[in-house]
């Protein structure tokens, strides 16, 4: 990294004469630039405290830390993995996208090409309200508004498409404490973060574009699928991840409605399982020292998910405005 | 199958703003005609009612009516999404969709109207192009970006595009206002060749260009800004551009005029 | 003139073209299918005996949904009923996210309401046995009000002059890297932020922090990206021609930045700052790691656990009994009211200052 820049007042008589830099310019510009590098230096420091501490806690596990099941850092030997939390992260993800993404876009759609124009801004605004909602509040509502309600939800699944596996419930009458649940509860999280980058993506799709449609004889659907998503599609699918981000990285709406368990069920609907910021928070209390050690390598490895998802965002994101530069 | 325009008592709204004001006139089957007016006349507004663009404006309204071939294009009963079918569009900008080929750019009119089959695909995505003088420049590259084409190429794009659907007229909005004076010229050739086939409306600012490609001229004008825009006169355009009837165009066309 | 009329029917190789006018479902059909498809739904689910109502709303969308695609089809063509079912898939998606989402600020409100009053804002939890109504709130609004001022502080000031770095002076590659970092640390896991502070205490300290000061650091981390992000979006909308202005009269640049660049964004940046701190005023998961929550009022933020709003639910939460969870509707009500004012005083500071030509 580079850090400081050579002293300014070096003379250099071959080039262009410099501007003569005033003291209160240098200190500054300094401040400004160093602030960007203290950024810099924590998001390294990140890196590498939990990389430190992790490896402490690896060093010493008894069982393999990625296909373990149980978390149990206390035992002498230790052991404990993160098999059940990295499969109950991803699982709840995977479920909240697939509710997530296309009800975002449909009220994306809704919001800039089918409400009235007069509605559609005050409820773009709503969702915004709503996107700051914190998420123990969700945590709160989902544990006790939600799993109840979705008792027979659940049943109903597990009535008519147990046969698929996946909605086979165990135990029919235990709570919807399960993954399924998580999932449904993270949707409803991540549907106003999706919901408003997609709408701002979607408004700037060219009246041009939407146009040249509109004057083939196209209807308002065809006009959609012909001009406004695949001009949107980079942005949704960057808006998508940074709420994947968010629900991979969610901490107390899981802790609060998830009954975990080390146990690694394929059936959506048994309230066992675990995810990586759930276990943290859940184990946090009683872990001594090496216990904590142990859940900062979880840690580090959700910041590794989160950074890979983020960045992957980012770069969709970074090409897409030289695409749409190079065609406006 | 060029089809006759009977315009009579059109106004059009931008919300409670009139843009243009009782407008009754008649364009040819299978002829040129050429809008000409000042900036801000509605000579463009007025040439997005005709193919019921207009309405998709927020607060675009209008009162009146447009008979084509003696069925109003504002009647009760009708789908103005049929009515673009029958009316094609081509724009100031050339606007050819980003992210499909060449082809499927050609294509994408009649893919909507359910022409699925690829002979009858390539046939008609041949025959626009070719109409449209393009396939020349075009016929080794069909599967690229429609984007990659020059200014002029891509513009004659569209009006493949537009002519694929086989609409009955084709109205043009400044179609050459974004191209250098070649492009243009190929537009105007093209403009010419097309005219036996569709019945052509073109709003333009070059009056030059207004008298080498146009039968017919309508001249527009505003009393003051904020006012509505109006009608003057239409007439032949050789007469309109020497011995106008009305003083107003000839200020205009000798530049006495803004 | 006769001539320019060529033949116009010459070309006339296809059948006679569609008549424009063609059959149409009324105005009014798309609401007839919606009530006919709610009215089958609650024939069926109470047919049925399906207790939840969830169950009777879904059945009522998709019966919508096939309802409207089956009627067009026969009447307007398979087009227009694809069209149909885009329009009423897009209305039930609104549908189906406003329902949730209006439960879970209803449900707030009418159970928060029951709890909230004087005591319960101006009383800790101190002496008060969880399983026993009582207590109140007062404690976590300290703690909350001091670890997000804290937080403020340190984020604040660092995120904006790392936003006017990118601006006014960033450029090459140290610039990039800024920028990009700054949106992957937009999307770090509050969790993350929380242990990256408690290793950080660990390695310097060899013990796990146990204080407000500790919270707030983690909080400015997740602050600092929301900040920079806003506060450069800003001063990206300052002309540049108001800054040449400056600089043409001899106006030194970093007077031209505070002086001139900074007054003209101030109420978008203040804005920023603001919805920044109603983010991470709801922050619950770095509290649990870092500061405890502790039962009674603690006002030194830099010793000994402290509470803070939203732990404070999670905690009465983890008790398990009534009068806990009417405590956390309680403090959930409090807590949203917090954002929720923050975020409206925001909006309407932007609106109030915004630069007359970018609306």
């Amino acid at each position: 990294m580079t850090t400081t820049a050579p002293p300014a007042t070096r003379p250099e008589p071959h080039r262009a004469a410099k501007t003569v830099s005033r003291p209160g310019d240098r200190i500054f510009a300094g401040l400004a630039r160093g602030s960007g590098i203290l950024l810099l230096v924590v998001m390294a420091a990140i890196a590498v405290f939990l990389t430190v501490r992790a490896a402490h806690a690896i060093s010493k596990d008894h069982g393999n830390f990625l296909t373990t099941f149980e978390w149990t850092p206390s035992l002498n030997p230790p052991v404990f993995g993160i098999a059940v939390l990295a499969y109950g992260t991803v699982v709840s993800s995977i479920i909240a996208m697939a509710i997530a993404v296309p009800i975002a876009i449909g009220i994306a759609l809704f919001i800039t090409h089918y409400a009235p124009r007069r509605l559609g801004g005050p409820i773009a605004y709503v969702i915004d309200l709503l996107a700051a909602v914190p998420s123990i509040v969700y945590g709160l509502w989902g544990a006790l508004f939600l799993v109840p309600h979705l008792r027979g939800v659940n049943l109903w699944l597990d009535h008519y498409f147990g046969w698929t596996y996946i909605f086979h419930k165990e135990d029919p009458n235990s709570a919807a404490r399960s993954l399924f649940t998580v999932g449904i509860l993270l949707a409803i999280m991540i549907l106003p973060i999706i919901t408003n980058v997609s709408r701002e993506v979607i408004n700037q799709v060219p009246k041009m574009h939407e146009e040249a449609a509109l004057a083939l004889g196209a209807t308002r659907w065809e006009v959609i699928r012909l001009s406004v998503l695949p001009f949107a599609r980079s942005g949704i699918i960057s808006a998508s991840m940074l709420g994947l981000g968010r629900a991979l990285g969610e901490t107390m709406a899981v802790a609060t409605v998830l009954s975990a368990s080390p146990t690694l069920s394929g059936h959506l609907l048994d309230p066992v399982g675990g995810t990586f910021s759930q276990n943290i928070v859940a184990k946090f209390g009683e872990a001594d020292d090496f216990g904590r050690d142990a859940l900062i390598a979880s840690g580090l490895v959700l910041f590794l998910i989160t950074l890979l998802v983020n960045g992957a965002a980012r770069i969709i994101i970074q090409r897409r405005k030289e695409y749409s530069g190079a065609n406006a | 199958m060029a089809k006759r325009i009977d315009i009579s008592g059109l106004s059009a709204y931008y919300s409670a703003f009139k843009a243009i004001d009782d407008i009754s006139m008649t364009i040819e089957p299978g002829s040129v005609t050429a809008f000409i007016g000042p900036s801000g006349c509605g000579k463009s507004t007025f040439l997005r009612t005709l193919n019921r663009m207009h309405e998709v404006t927020p607060g675009g309204r209008v009162e009146g009516k447009v008979l084509l071939d003696d069925e109003n294009l504002y009647g009760s009963g009708v789908d103005p999404v049929t009515v673009r079918r029958t009316v094609g569009m081509v724009f100031q900008r050339p606007n050819p969709f980003p992210t499909m080929s060449i082809f499927d750019n050609v294509a994408a009119g009649l893919k909507l109207n359910g022409v699925r089959k690829k002979n009858e695909l390539n046939d008609i995505v041949e025959r626009s192009l070719k109409g449209a003088n393009l396939w020349n420049e075009v016929k080794d590259r069909l599967n690229k970006p429609g984007s990659g084409l020059s200014g002029g190429q891509q513009q004659r794009l569209c009006i493949a595009r537009a002519i694929a659907v086989e609409p009955q007229v084709l109205l043009m909005d400044e179609p050459c206002s974004a191209l250098d004076p070649i492009s243009t010229l190929a537009i105007e050739d093209l403009i010419g060749e097309l005219k036996s086939r569709y019945t052509i409306v073109i709003v333009t600012h070059n009056m030059q260009q207004a008298a080498r490609v146009s039968d017919r001229t309508a001249f527009f004008n505003l009393a003051a800004v904020g006012q509505p825009g109006k009608l003057i006169e239409i007439d032949d355009t050789e007469r309109i551009f020497s011995n106008p009837s009305v003083q107003a165009t000839e200020d205009y066309i000798s530049g006495r005029f803004g | 003139m006769s001539d320019t009329v060529i033949d116009a029917t010459a070309a006339a190789g296809k059948p006679a073209t569609p008549r424009l006018a063609s059959r149409h479902l009324p105005r009014w059909s798309p609401l007839a299918i919606a009530a006919g498809a709610i009215a089958i739904a609650v024939a069926i689910g109470a047919g049925a005996g399906l207790t939840s109502h969830i169950q009777w709303g879904l059945i009522a969308l998709a019966l919508f949904v096939a309802g409207s695609y089956a009627i067009t089809a026969r009447v307007e063509g398979r087009r227009q009923a694809k069209d149909r079912v885009a329009t009423s898939l897009v209305w039930s998606s609104f549908i189906l996210a406003v329902v949730p989402l209006y439960s879970l600020v209803e449900t707030t409100i009418s159970k928060g309401v029951g709890v909230l009053d004087g005591t319960f804002l101006t009383h800790s939890m101190n002496n008060v046995l969880t399983i026993q109504p009582g207590g109140g709130v007062y404690h976590a609004i300290i703690g909350t009000l001091e670890q997000v001022g804290i937080a403020t502080v340190i984020a604040a000031p660092l995120g904006m002059l790392t936003a006017i770095y990118l601006v006014e002076y960033g450029k090459g590659r140290l610039a990039k890297w800024v920028t990009f970092f700054v949106d992957v640390m937009t999307g770090i896991p509050s969790i993350v932020a929380g242990l990256f502070i408690l290793s950080v205490w660990f390695v310097a300290l060899g013990k796990a922090p146990a204080s407000g000061f500790a919270g707030s650091l983690a909080l400015a981390l997740l602050m600092m990206p929301v900040v920079v992000r806003s506060t450069e979006e800003m001063l990206k909308l300052v002309p540049n021609e108001l800054r040449e202005a400056s600089l043409a009269l001899g106006v030194p640049k970093w007077r031209t930045t505070v002086k001139v660049v900074l007054p003209t964004a101030v109420g978008g940046i203040t804005t920023g700052i603001m919805l920044a701190i109603a983010r991470i005023a709801g922050e619950s998961a770095p509290i649990a790691l870092l500061v405890f929550g502790s039962a009674a009022i603690n006002t030194n933020p830099f010793k000994d656990p402290q509470s803070s709003l939203p732990y404070y639910i999670f905690e009465q939460y983890n008790n398990g009994n009534q009068p806990s969870y009417d405590r956390a509707w309680g403090a959930a009500l409090v807590l949203i009211a917090f954002v929720m004012i923050l975020n409206l005083v925001a909006r309407v500071i932007s609106r109030w200052k915004a630069p007359k030509a970018g609306r």
